[in-house]
């Protein structure tokens, strides 16, 4: 049975030099995603689109990590539950509904699931469904890095509990370790991976303790708060920008809703258990944080709850008023130029 | 060497009978003399290949004398000669696998050294580096599925082994599920032309443990006693139902990987020269010597007839005839096969 | 040829040395990974001596560890590099059949063009060197179903320069093979200059009219032997070397069967669902009423792999004789 999520209640800030505009865009990032996650699942029960998948409960942690990430420079190699940390680098909700639907104008012109973005534009790196296949690329464009000797730049992967079970997680962590590459191991611990839990998916519960064998710097932290987790993820991302080599990280969140919308999560844990952990929404409690300290007014989290509906709705409305890409578009980007399928 | 542990210079036997001990150094002597008889064999031109395992004979010998026959399933790689005569492959059959004859336990199919015999309950493998351990962890969950206290698994890799994905895999499964396995790496500081340093970033694979959750220990490899200590100790502690450990022998290979390899293109006469002065056969040799386990005359008679048996088996083998062509085409499937061709 | 160009006699496994040689002179965004190939310069010395010239940074000694070979090639190649990977034997490919398979061959196709994956994977397969059921597998069945895939499989070493050559030049990935027996078996003049061989186009190595012969590889080689056997017998043979197995090149297989009506088709691979099943599809759909005789495949047994004992070895394998022999059979028809 997975644990519940503890962490201190709101109170001082440590702010880690962070700006109250930066602060506040970390809430505004928390609440685009949990608007654009639930949309999905609304657009699915709505029969509009055939699937989405949740991420809620990774709020803190995503939003966090993303404002340690240097746009324009890091490279962003994600995995399929990382909407708030698209969205953090600069992916637009536009872009979000875009793949949600499924349209030409998608980046992938809707060939992928939803949430599988990539943008050259913001460097975030193509990847599929496949558990830690990512990893690999990751290490690879952290060695495309050091190799032209581009200090200042890192890369950030991120996966789940589960993807660390796969060889290729393995094999990618001891390779940065060999070669000292600038890349930090971002582990979103949602504690299940589709139905299992962590007691059957490895033989002590901490991620973050497999980095000594490896031979490399790493840390656990409150998933739940996205400042402690800007400031580890700001830590490890220098630390490999200024040729300090990889770290492990592992925040410690949950996920509150199922899988997917094609999973049903009361099959395998209880509603006591997901109350549970929902009593440390990273989501309210933050707002909690900065409304308490000051940085915002009930009235400013109003209007920016409402601001961030309103920009939902209408990027909804406009992705679902786009076309379909042509049935021709299944031939393309097959291969670099003309391409003459056999059929 | 870090956290490695020694026999102590008074002659700890750890329980080990006069017998047993000179049952190590002839599992010890007869796996140098085979394995060099392989090399002597492909550079007379009478076998195509022969891989090397010098430098793993404490390592070997000490971990199957805590290995149980008729109990325990060992599940090596491709150099783990001396494993397999420790637990009791003979040496005629290592020199039928040398020679590929018909009566080869895989009638002449597989590379040297990839032995299998189900008399001895050593596991069949292929050259494939790891592609053998997540098949010991299926072993050693049947056994702890039917419930067969007693037995445990003994799986064996060299340092490159676990950079692979299924060496994770592996030792995670059976972390989760507290398997009777033990993960014995026979660290020999070199994969083919690959140094440690350029393998991980870290000195001891012991301390991989810790992350799976399992007991991690370092060993001298070059001590049998000590290997025969650590593996003794994890295989108890496997077969009483307390899960799956990791065991690192740190040992050296003495020779090239193999007949096609020549090690003088990657590393140093020096290295290897340096490493010799610590050669764990005569080191134990001595000991058993210097123990009074054995005399002089004694030990120069074990070594005559560990020569006499396997030049024995060597002219045994080599009159022995191949299989037949037609047996590409067996043992496909259960029953007949009809190949397309 | 009219003119003579400089050139140099080299084995194939030499074309294989100049030409990744040539490259990482040329081109310093390529490097070289896989096992064993920095100290001690591949388990042939193909790149022998490379570390030392361009550096540990571009010839990298990887740990044992072959889907991450390929992953990380992957990611290099989708930021920017251009690597060169290598698996040690075709039989250590299986571990990285997703990284290939999964996400090389899709990446473009997956992100809509936004992302490529430039990369070329190398590796020796074949038999025929007693390499037992882990050293001589053909693999190119396993990965020729893919779509985004190019997999080229030269026999010379005038073709293995111009082929690798596109290789690294193309933008997609490719799946190099080169065949281990022929490795220094076969020799022949290699231009200095560069060029490269397009990709998808099969070479005619002997014009004949009253059979077809389609092979590659090892067999490429021996099959031009039987041809010019029969030759003696005044039978006229044309023996189709493909050179690249995906894209396939369908004209030249087409022409030569309308031409010579008759079509043989030889590969060391299994022959259930080999290469030679598409081919022999592909003629039946496009000119099944051109034939004067069935399609004969004359390919590897359908067994796992060859065993290390040598009648197993030679049971598997073909032998010129027996290529000859299934010619005579066919032009005589």
């Amino acid at each position: 049975m997975a644990k519940t999520m503890t962490s201190a209640a709101p109170g001082k800030l440590e702010r880690h030099g962070l700006t109250d505009e930066q602060l506040r865009a970390i809430f505004r990032n928390m609440l685009m995603q949990r608007q654009l996650d639930n949309r999905g699942f609304q657009l699915n029960r709505q029969g509009k689109i055939p699937f989405a998948l949740g991420s809620e409960g990774h709020e803190a942690i995503q939003a966090g990590a993303a404002m340690a990430f240097d746009r324009g420079k890091d490279v962003l190699a994600p995995y399929y539950r990382d909407l708030g940390l698209a969205l953090g680098i600069g992916f637009t909700p536009l872009e979000v509904m875009l793949s949600l639907f499924a349209r030409a104008a998608d980046h992938n012109g809707g060939r992928q699931f939803p949430n599988h973005y990539s943008s050259r534009r913001i460097g975030m790196m193509s990847f599929s469904s496949i558990l830690a296949a990512q990893i690999p690329h990751a290490v690879g464009a952290a060695y495309a890095i050091k190799y032209r000797k581009e200090a200042g730049r890192a890369v950030l992967v991120t996966f789940g509990e589960g993807t660390t079970s796969e060889g290729e997680w393995h094999e990618s962590l001891n390779f940065a370790a060999v070669h000292a590459l600038p890349i930090v191991f971002l582990c979103e611990n949602n504690q299940w991976a589709i139905s299992t839990p962590v007691d059957k998916q490895m033989g002590q519960p901490e991620v973050w303790k497999r980095g000594a064998g490896y031979g490399m710097p790493a840390e656990r932290f409150d998933g739940f708060d996205p400042l402690a987790t800007y400031d580890v993820v700001r830590r490890a991302m220098e630390r490999a920008r200024s040729c300090g080599g990889p770290t492990l990280v592992e925040g410690m969140c949950y996920r509150f809703l199922s899988h997917s919308t094609d999973d049903d999560d009361r099959t395998y844990r209880t509603k006591e258990e997901v109350d549970r952990n929902r009593q440390h929404d990273p989501v309210p409690r933050f707002e909690r944080v900065l409304v308490e300290n000051a940085i915002m007014t009930a009235a400013d989290v109003d209007s920016m709850k409402k601001d961030v509906l309103r920009e939902t709705n209408a990027a909804t409305d406009e992705a679902e008023a786009l076309p379909y890409a042509p049935p021709s578009e299944l031939y393309t980007n097959v291969y670099e130029g003309a391409y003459e399928p056999w059929q | 060497m870090s956290k490695a542990t020694r026999a102590k210079p008074d002659f700890e036997r750890h329980g080990l009978s006069n017998e047993q001990l000179v049952q190590m150094l002839w599992t010890m002597l007869m796996q140098r003399t085979l394995e060099n008889r392989g090399f002597q064999l492909n550079r007379q031109g009478k076998i195509p290949f022969a891989s090397a395992s010098e430098g793993h004979e404490a390592v070997q010998a000490g971990a199957a004398m805590a290995f149980e026959r008729g109990k325990d399933i060992l599940v090596p790689y491709y150099r783990d000669l001396g494993l397999a005569l420790g637990i009791g492959l003979t040496p005629y059959e290592v020199l039928l696998s040398l020679f590929a004859r018909a009566d080869d336990h895989s009638a002449g199919r597989q590379f040297p050294h990839h032995y299998a015999s189900r008399r001895l309950g050593l596991h069949t493998i292929s050259s494939v580096i790891a592609a053998q351990m997540p098949h010991a962890v299926g072993a050693a969950f049947a056994f702890k599925a039917r419930g067969e206290a007693g037995r445990a698994v003994l799986t064996t890799f060299g340092d490159g082994a676990t950079s692979e994905g299924e060496w994770h895999e592996s030792l995670n499964f059976a972390a989760v599920h507290k398997l009777p396995v033990v993960f014995l790496c026979e660290n020999n500081e070199w994969a083919i032309s690959t140094p440690q340093r350029l393998q991980m970033a870290v000195a001891d694979v012991a301390a991989r443990a810790e992350g799976y959750g399992m007991p991690g220990e370092s060993v001298d490899g070059f001590d049998v006693l000590a290997c025969y200590v650590a593996v003794k100790r994890a295989m108890d502690r496997a077969r009483g139902g307390g899960g799956p450990t990791l065991v690192e022998a740190k040992c050296y290979r003495f020779l090239s990987h193999t007949t096609d390899d020549d090690d003088r293109t990657y590393r140093s006469r020096e290295e290897v020269d340096e490493r010799r002065k610590d050669d764990p056969v005569p080191k134990f040799e001595r000991l058993l010597v210097e123990n009074g386990v054995l005399s002089e005359d004694e030990l120069v008679g074990v070594q005559r007839r560990v020569l006499a048996a396997a030049n024995d088996a060597t002219d045994r083998a080599e009159t022995m005839p191949y299989a037949e062509p037609s047996e590409l085409y067996t043992r496909l499937y259960e029953g007949p096969w009809e190949p397309w061709r | 040829m009219a003119v003579a160009t400089p050139a140099k006699t080299m084995t194939n496994v030499e074309a294989v040395r100049s030409t990744l040689y040539d490259a990482l002179k040329r081109d310093d965004r390529i490097v070289i990974l896989g096992e064993d190939v920095g100290n001690r310069g591949n388990v042939f010395l193909i790149t022998k001596g490379f570390i030392d010239e361009f550096g540990p940074e571009r010839i990298i000694d990887t740990p044992i560890a072959e889907a991450s070979i390929v992953g990380i090639a992957i990611g290099m190649a989708m930021e920017g590099l251009r690597p060169i990977a290598e698996i040690q034997f075709a039989d250590f490919i299986y571990p990285a059949f997703n990284q290939i398979v999964g996400e090389a061959a899709k990446t473009r196709y997956r992100s809509n063009g936004e992302y490529t994956c430039p990369l070329v994977i190398r590796t020796p397969y074949g038999g025929g060197v007693r390499g037992a059921l882990s050293h001589s597998v053909s693999i190119e069945a396993l990965f020729y179903h893919v779509p985004g895939l190019t997999i080229l499989a030269p026999s010379t070493p005038r073709d293995i320069k111009g082929l690798l050559n596109a290789a690294i030049e193309a933008n997609d990935p490719v799946l190099f093979l080169e065949h281990k027996r022929t490795y220094r078996l076969i020799k022949d003049e290699v231009p200095d200059e560069y060029y490269t061989v397009p990709i998808g186009k099969a070479n005619v190595s002997k014009v004949g009219h009253q059979l077809t012969v389609v092979s590659y590889g090892l067999y490429a080689h021996q099959a031009l032997d039987a041809a010019h056997r029969l030759e003696e017998e005044d039978h006229s043979v044309e023996v189709i070397d493909l050179r690249s197995i995906r894209p396939m090149d369908r004209s030249t297989i087409l022409e030569s069967v309308r031409k010579t009506r008759k079509l043989l088709i030889v590969h060391e691979d299994n022959k259930f669902g080999g290469i030679g099943a598409e081919i022999s599809a592909m003629v039946a759909e496009e000119a099944l009423f051109d034939l004067d005789a069935p399609i004969r495949r004359l390919c590897g047994p359908d067994v796992p792999a060859m065993g290390y004992a040598l009648p197993l070895e030679e049971e598997f394998m073909i032998s010129t004789e027996r290529m000859v022999d299934a010619m005579r059979e066919m032009v005589t028809f």
